[in-house]
């Protein structure tokens, strides 16, 4: 219990930030017209592929020869630009049908 | 140099929340999405090249997988039509939370004595997050499709929440015992990506826009808890946004259908419910193409509810086309969008928007509602359970309590339905036997079709 008090402390900065950012998220939807609801879940879920920098990394610290974790990563590396690509392609395709108007 | 770097992190943690906030205002939704792509982009460049002390870079592997991901992700993003975009989204997800999985797997490996329990805490909870995203969006996709047919079992509730705790009982004793059983990591992962299916598998169809925002934030979440892992605050920070977005997201759409989060969580629409299955409902009438041409070419006000079955049967156009036409000999045309009608939140939006409809055409529910008393015809193409009077005057339906468009109050009803099937939800709907209520069936689009040549021949 005493080492997840430290951990707390040790990272009080970030649990602010954390509080912070999670009160933004609420602030910038909660006044979003229902037109927009389907591409920022899609824009959204695109964001949420930001998650491949932890594969990236994970990739350029393996040896060479730890053959487990370059197989590993570099499938999460290509499940996540899927995500990212995807995700920011479709919404653009769904906001340029708005465009025309 | 490494000052620069953390510069650089900030100016696309910047560049993302621009984007997300320019996303959520219509006029500047598709600079908000370039201006997302841009920061991600950079913090994406910025996470292969920034310098590691003592790294392989192993940048052959990294490139061959971005170019593959890119290729796959453009080739979806072109292929798919727009009525398959609900299903795309989940599929997209899934993927980013089974990132979020090897990610952790291989961290979990790293695993040794002086690992600390902050760390260790942080990571199975990203294991166990990412895993209900991953199976969870894979599910809500097969549904969605029409690949998973619902199935429901009246324990389906109990077990889900007896799973969570089992799942959570382990990784908490795992992450204090973290060398006592060395096959628990692997039992856990079981146990996780179990628990996306047994969650959203008795999740009915009518509540699958809930699980899918939901699942997109769990994903957020999931990239977040990463982030701490790697100390990495552009992870941080977007993975937080959209958690806490998609949460907010969640909220507002549980709202319009008066449904508490936790009743769609513990397992869709309960079973103990009476439905008017098996009473006598009274006739249903028929009309023909020939009459409903000619009485909405007669009439001032009309009304469109498109449902579902509007994207089901590519309709939107045809409808486009019937709205265009019915303008021109003076009849005035409105579409009334119920806030959870098709797939997805604002799905209805995005398949008019396609079939090129102003913006200025579509009304709100409330507003709807309002002017429903002036509307001379109500042309339901689809809709189903979101016109459902049931949910107003039946306290022992499913759906009593959602707010639904009220098509009673206008002077008629025309339903185009291919046959008598329920909707999505399973319920039985009092609508199509109300004595205001005629039903055109056949195909949505050819119905519209007709109706549009017949009124193209009268003057």
């Amino acid at each position: 219990m005493l080492e997840l008090l430290d951990f707390l402390k040790e990272n009080i900065l970030f649990i602010n930030l954390l509080i912070m950012t999670i009160y933004l998220g609420f602030e910038i939807i909660s006044k979003v017209p229902a037109v927009l609801h389907t591409p920022l879940m899609s824009g959204s879920n695109a964001i949420s592929g930001i998650v491949i920098i932890g594969a990236i990394l994970l990739v350029r610290q393996a040896e060479t020869t730890d053959y487990l974790t370059i197989i590993l990563g570099v499938i999460g590396i290509i499940l996540g630009t899927i995500n990212v690509v995807g995700g920011h392609a479709v919404t653009n395709r769904m906001l340029e049908m708005f465009k025309k108007k | 140099m490494m000052e620069y770097i953390e510069l650089l992190y900030i100016v696309s943690t910047v560049l993302l929340l621009m984007g997300l906030r320019k996303l959520s205002s219509p006029a500047t939704a598709r600079k908000g999405n370039l201006i997302a792509a841009s920061g991600m982009t950079l913090a994406i460049i910025i996470s292969i090249f920034s310098p590691i002390e003592g790294s392989n870079n192993n940048y052959l592997f990294i490139f061959g997988g971005i170019l593959v991901g890119a290729l796959i992700g453009v080739f979806y993003s072109k292929k798919v039509k727009m009525t398959e975009i609900p299903e795309l989204v989940s599929l997209f997800n899934g993927y980013g939370g089974a990132c979020a999985v090897f990610i952790s797997i291989l961290e979990i490996l790293k695993f040794n004595k002086t690992t600390s329990l902050g760390l260790s805490s942080t990571t199975y909870i990203a294991l166990f997050i990412g895993s209900v995203a991953f199976t969870g969006s894979l599910v809500a996709y097969g549904k969605l499709s029409g690949k998973v047919k619902d199935w429901r079992s009246s324990i389906s509730s109990y077990f889900n929440l007896f799973w969570v705790v089992l799942c959570i009982g382990l990784i908490v004793f795992q992450i204090l015992n973290p060398e006592l059983y060395e096959f628990l990591p692997i039992v856990i992962l079981i146990g996780s990506l179990i628990y996306g299916v047994t969650f959203v598998f008795p999740i009915g169809g009518a509540d699958m826009p809930v699980v899918i925002s939901l699942l997109n934030a769990l994903t957020g979440v999931a990239a977040a808890l990463a982030g701490i892992v790697y100390d990495n605050m552009v992870m941080l920070l977007g993975g937080i946004l959209v958690g806490s977005s998609g949460v907010i997201l969640t909220l507002l759409m549980c709202k319009s259908m008066n449904r508490s989060l936790l009743s769609v969580v513990v397992g869709g629409f309960g079973s103990s419910y009476q439905d008017l299955e098996g009473k006598d409902q009274g006739a249903v009438k028929e009309t023909t193409v020939n009459d409903t041409a000619i009485n909405m070419r007669y009439a001032d006000n009309v009304m469109i509810i498109p449902g579902y079955g509007m994207a089901v049967a590519q309709a939107q156009k045809t409808c486009k086309e019937l709205d265009k036409i019915l303008t021109e000999k003076g009849v005035n045309v409105n579409y009334a969008i119920h806030p959870v009608a098709g797939r997805m939140p604002g799905h209805m939006n995005v398949l008019l928007a396609e079939a090129d409809v102003s913006y200025s055409k579509l009304i709100d529910m409330e507003d709807a509602n309002n002017k429903m008393s002036d509307i001379d015809i109500c042309l339901i193409v689809g809709a189903n359970d979101v016109v459902n009077p049931s949910a107003l005057d039946n306290p022992s339906s499913l759906i009593y309590g959602m707010p639904i468009i009220e098509v009673l109050n206008a002077k008629n009803v025309v339903v185009l339905k291919r046959g008598m099937s329920k909707g999505y939800s399973g319920i039985e709907n009092p609508l199509f036997f109300h004595n205001k209520t005629k039903m055109l069936f056949g195909d949505a689009k050819d119905s519209i079709e007709g109706i549009l040549s017949e009124i193209k021949t009268m003057d």
